[in-house]
């Protein structure tokens, strides 16, 4: 006790260094990244120190209006009216890709299931009930499901990843979209919350005959089974990078280095795109009031987009395409703080 | 019947060696040098530490301690000494009844006064929310301790042309002293597990960070963010956080049990 | 309400001295205030950060169950049902059990085992709420899902209460985890009662021929009954208020249903839950109209049971000081 009193006492007694603290909060899709971003590039950098929470995509933007953080994260993007009410003082900066993978806990099912679009879409809308199922099994033939109840796991605070996993649904399924919609928190029709990604893996992971949806990084890091999913072109396919980056693919053409870049790549066309997939983005500020903090934070996004994209493959994330960096480029170029760019400063 | 209640006395005193079992058997072999010294490691790497959350527990529970016990204390003083008339009963009748807030309301007041204004989460807004959990409960029990100073002695001391302050700081206030400092020393035991009012205040923190200003993280934080995780590498550092914690709560109480035992014999 | 303390006396001669001890009550007064201005802050706060919410729904989201942040519509019957049925399921265990430790603690067990057991049970209380959601993730529910709801179900699976998949999660695991928190709290407060009763009242019913145990349960325990019901009371607001634990563990499902084995939701899991995630301030509007009603209910509770207590032990700040 004394000595962790006397160590509080010193810490509290230091003047405060000439380092930069931000802090950041947001997305939990991501959240696996951006730890191993900040806690890396904290260790070589001492003039500055990341900090990131995840409490969703919905506090990130949130949180990021309210201007309690200094940078928001999310893969929701902003509706136009959010971004209004802040005066347009946001940009949303793409960081990786990645992908919503049904995961489900049957232990005795060795091959990966295949899920049709419309599976999906009645399993989270609760008409369909039961692992035995004849539309899973005739998508899945060889495979010996169990006579269970399915249970649905969903997330219960709002989030980027429930944004990607209900944006496909309610383009797969009229029904969905007219029932539940789109949203990063919707007002689901069956199943159980579990906070976070974490929260949903850790629930689907307990729970025998349960089925949810999680960021594969997730999945992989848990070792769960992830299930493929039927593209657009009928193919089924499994995520992983390859088929993310091919999700992507095609949206390039709708981007360019003075487009928002809010583009949605759920349900694309392309024989071996993955259907689940987004980008995830940063929430930055136009104008900053502290020079020294946004300098700092171009600085590390920066870092993100060039050395730290090497580190998301590892971590079941897929980098962004070469194409977009110049693009991202300019737009950090833009922020200011004072009425100065920031970036002669940060970009060293 | 005697029996039944015999047994269901048992049945509750088996379900705390249950909890503290579990606790030891998961806990500790998850406790070792780093847990202590270092901090975090990215998710999924082994070998991280929680140095962070138990520096930061020690700050934000003392800052609360600072900023709680001086307004409960004084409190409690009041309702032993002034209390008698109608204004004593609103004031007992409300710190029993804030006694039982829910936490977690305190913890959204607190991000509406303080984190909104301010403009960032801190660790500051984290002690002032616990802060007021602990003043009424501070309050009661200080009152209590108070009221176990023999008359016979306040009676005396005013007696001898004592004036009322003084007689209530150096002489009532000084013979209840180790059971004031008891009372603190459960509070301070109380508001060190709180997890719900620090949500959405210290937030939590990825490195060390000793600033009252910025987000902080706590043990109590880190045992939920953990140990709601999908991580086994974080379940297991979960399980000793939530050791360390509970070490840390009962030090306090069982150092508080000890001195008031010393002090009155039967503490009841 | 005498406190027994007495008035200094106002003498002529100490008129300087009266001044400082003037300061001294004033400051002490100040200090004391902070209490009621606190309450009084707590609930201006709510009112007004609910207010769009209020005026929005009305009395309906009290009892409208769609929780669609969406389509921007709110209804916390839900969380109100959750709360409750949480609550009224941790009591059902719990009561038993503390009335049980109490009475034996003050009327049977030898005198040597009371301190420790007494201590033990309050123990209990120090255990931090997330502590006991991290056990019941990893100990409760696994040992609910082996050993408690297959035989259960068995007996009782006939019931509306055991119906449809035991996910773990569940109003079940919520309530037995509430149960073990409040059972420190009814159980310290029950034996300060039992202990105020006088013991004329035990002596009078063994001197007409009763036997112990018929002694405590027409004598003790009807006298103090005020002070029990008062003490159950105060385990209620303790259960209606609890977050962490149950957030971890009840499932957090906006629905209403009679069967334990299903996942539900609690108005404070709710705020946790939701609170920094609210992307509209609507949305952000009807959570603090969550936290009014918890915070309003728990008040209501609380003052119930403090009234209750003290018609039996008069003023006495029973429970604040369970370890």
């Amino acid at each position: 006790m004394t000595k962790f009193s006397l160590l509080a006492l010193a810490a509290l007694a230091a003047p405060a260094a000439a380092q930069v603290k931000l802090n950041g909060a947001g997305a939990t899709f991501p959240n696996i990244i951006y730890q191993d971003w900040m806690l890396t590039y904290n260790q070589s950098h001492s003039d500055a120190q990341l900090n990131y929470q995840s409490i969703g995509s919905g506090g990130g933007i949130r949180q990021f209006s309210d201007g309690t953080v200094d940078f928001g994260a999310t893969d929701a993007p902003m509706k136009d009216s959010a971004i209004a009410a802040i005066n347009g003082n946001v940009l949303h900066i793409p960081t990786v890709l990645g992908g919503d993978v049904p995961t489900y806990n049957l232990p005795d099912v060795k091959a990966t299931l295949k899920f049709t679009p419309d599976v999906l879409a009645d399993i989270f809308l609760g008409k369909l009930t039961k692992w035995t199922d004849a539309r899973i099994t005739s998508a899945n033939p060889g495979v010996k499901l169990p006579d269970a109840d399915i249970v649905v796991v969903h997330r219960s605070d709002g989030s980027g990843t429930t944004f990607i996993w209900t944006d496909y649904l309610s383009k797969v399924s009229p029904e969905w979209e007219q029932k539940v919609g789109r949203g990063p928190s919707v007002n689901w029709p069956v199943g159980l919350g579990g906070k976070g990604n974490e929260g949903v893996t850790a629930t689907v992971k307990q729970t025998p005959g349960a089925i949810g949806y999680v960021e594969l990084g997730y999945a992989m890091a848990n070792q769960l089974p992830a299930g493929s999913v039927r593209n657009k072109a009928g193919k089924f396919i499994a995520a992983s990078l390859e088929s993310i980056t091919a999700a992507a693919a095609g949206a390039m053409k709708d981007m360019g280095p003075t487009t928002d870049f809010r583009v949605s790549i759920t349900n694309p066309d392309g024989d071996a795109a993955y259907p689940v997939a987004s980008f995830t983005w940063f929430l930055l500020h136009r104008q900053y009031d502290d020079a020294a903090k946004a300098a700092a934070l171009v600085k590390f996004v920066w870092w993100a987009e060039t050395q730290g994209q090497a580190r998301a493959a590892p971590l079941g994330y897929a980098p962004l395409p070469k194409q977009l960096g110049p693009w991202i480029e300019v737009r950090l170029k833009s922020i200011t703080a004072g009425g100065k760019s920031v970036w002669t400063t940060a970009a060293r | 019947m005697t029996t039944l209640v015999g047994v269901l006395s048992f049945v509750a005193v088996l379900a705390l060696a249950v909890i503290l079992g579990y606790l030891v058997v998961k806990g500790a072999s998850s406790l070792d040098w780093n847990f202590f010294v270092k901090n975090p490691v990215p998710a999924g790497q082994a070998g991280g530490g929680v140095a962070n959350a138990i520096v930061g527990t020690v700050i934000i529970v003392g800052v609360a301690a600072l900023i709680g016990l001086p307004i409960g204390i004084g409190t409690g003083l009041y309702l032993a000494e002034y209390g008698s008339g109608r204004f004593g009963w609103i004031v007992r009748f409300v710190a029993d009844v804030l006694n039982g807030t829910p936490s977690i309301v305190v913890g959204i007041f607190a991000w509406t006064w303080l984190v909104r204004p301010m403009g960032h989460f801190s660790a500051l807004a984290g002690s002032v929310a616990l802060a007021v959990l602990m003043v009424p409960m501070i309050a009661r029990t200080t009152e209590e301790m108070v009221r176990l100073v023999p008359h016979s002695l306040r009676e005396a001391a005013l007696a001898l042309g004592y004036p009322r302050w003084r007689t209530s700081l150096r002489i009532v206030a000084r013979t209840a002293l180790a059971g004031i400092l008891t009372s603190c020393l459960v509070g301070i035991a109380r508001i060190a597990g709180e997890t719900a009012p620090l949500l959405f205040t210290a937030l939590g923190n990825l490195n060390f960070s000793s600033s009252i200003l910025q987000p902080m993280q706590t043990l109590s934080l880190q045992v939920f963010t953990y140990g709601t995780g999908p991580f086994d590498e974080w379940h297991r550092l979960a399980w000793a956080a939530a050791l360390v914690l509970m070490g840390l709560v009962l030090l306090l109480s069982l150092t508080a049990r000890w001195a008031l035992r010393s002090r009155h014999g039967a503490a009841r | 309400m005498d406190d027994g303390s007495p008035v200094a006396p106002d003498r002529p001669a100490l008129v300087g001295r009266n001044a400082v001890d003037r300061l001294y009550r004033a400051a002490l007064t100040g200090l004391a205030l902070s209490l009621p201005l606190l309450l009084v802050a707590l609930l201006a706060e709510l009112v007004a950060s609910a207010w769009p919410a209020i005026t929005r729904f009305g009395v309906r989201f009290l009892w409208t169950s769609v929780w669609d942040p969406v389509a921007g519509v709110f209804g916390a019957a839900p969380m109100i049902f959750g709360t409750l049925a949480s609550s009224l399921l941790a009591l059902l265990f719990a009561v038993p059990l503390a009335l049980g430790v109490a009475i034996y603690l003050t009327e049977f067990s030898p005198k040597w085992l009371r301190q420790p057991v007494a201590f033990l049970v309050e123990l209990l209380a120090a255990i931090p709420s997330v502590v006991y959601g991290l056990w019941g993730i990893f100990v409760l529910i696994p040992f609910l899902r082996g050993y408690v709801v297959p035989p259960l179900r068995g007996v009782l699976g006939w019931t509306p209460f055991l119906q449809g998949v035991f996910y773990g999660n569940s109003l079940l695991a919520g309530g037995v985890i509430l149960a073990i928190m409040i059972v420190p709290y009814i159980a310290a407060v029950s034996r300060e009662v039992l202990l105020a009763v006088p013991s004329s009242q035990r002596e009078a019913a063994l001197g007409m021929g009763a036997t112990r145990w018929e002694a405590v349960w027409t004598a003790v325990v009807p006298y103090g009954r005020a002070g029990l019901i008062g003490a159950v009371i105060l385990g209620l607001g303790r259960a209606l208020g609890e977050t962490m634990a149950v957030t971890m563990l009840i499932g957090n499902r906006h629905d209403i249903g009679l069967s334990v084995l299903q996942p539900a939701y609690t108005m404070a899991a709710a705020v946790a839950n939701e609170f920094s995630e609210a992307t509209t301030n609507l949305y952000l509007s009807a959570l603090f109209e969550v936290g009014l009603i918890l915070f309003v209910v728990t008040v209501v509770v609380n003052a119930l049971a403090r009234l209750m207590i003290w018609r039996v032990a008069r003023g006495t700040a029973v429970g604040s000081r369970a370890l």
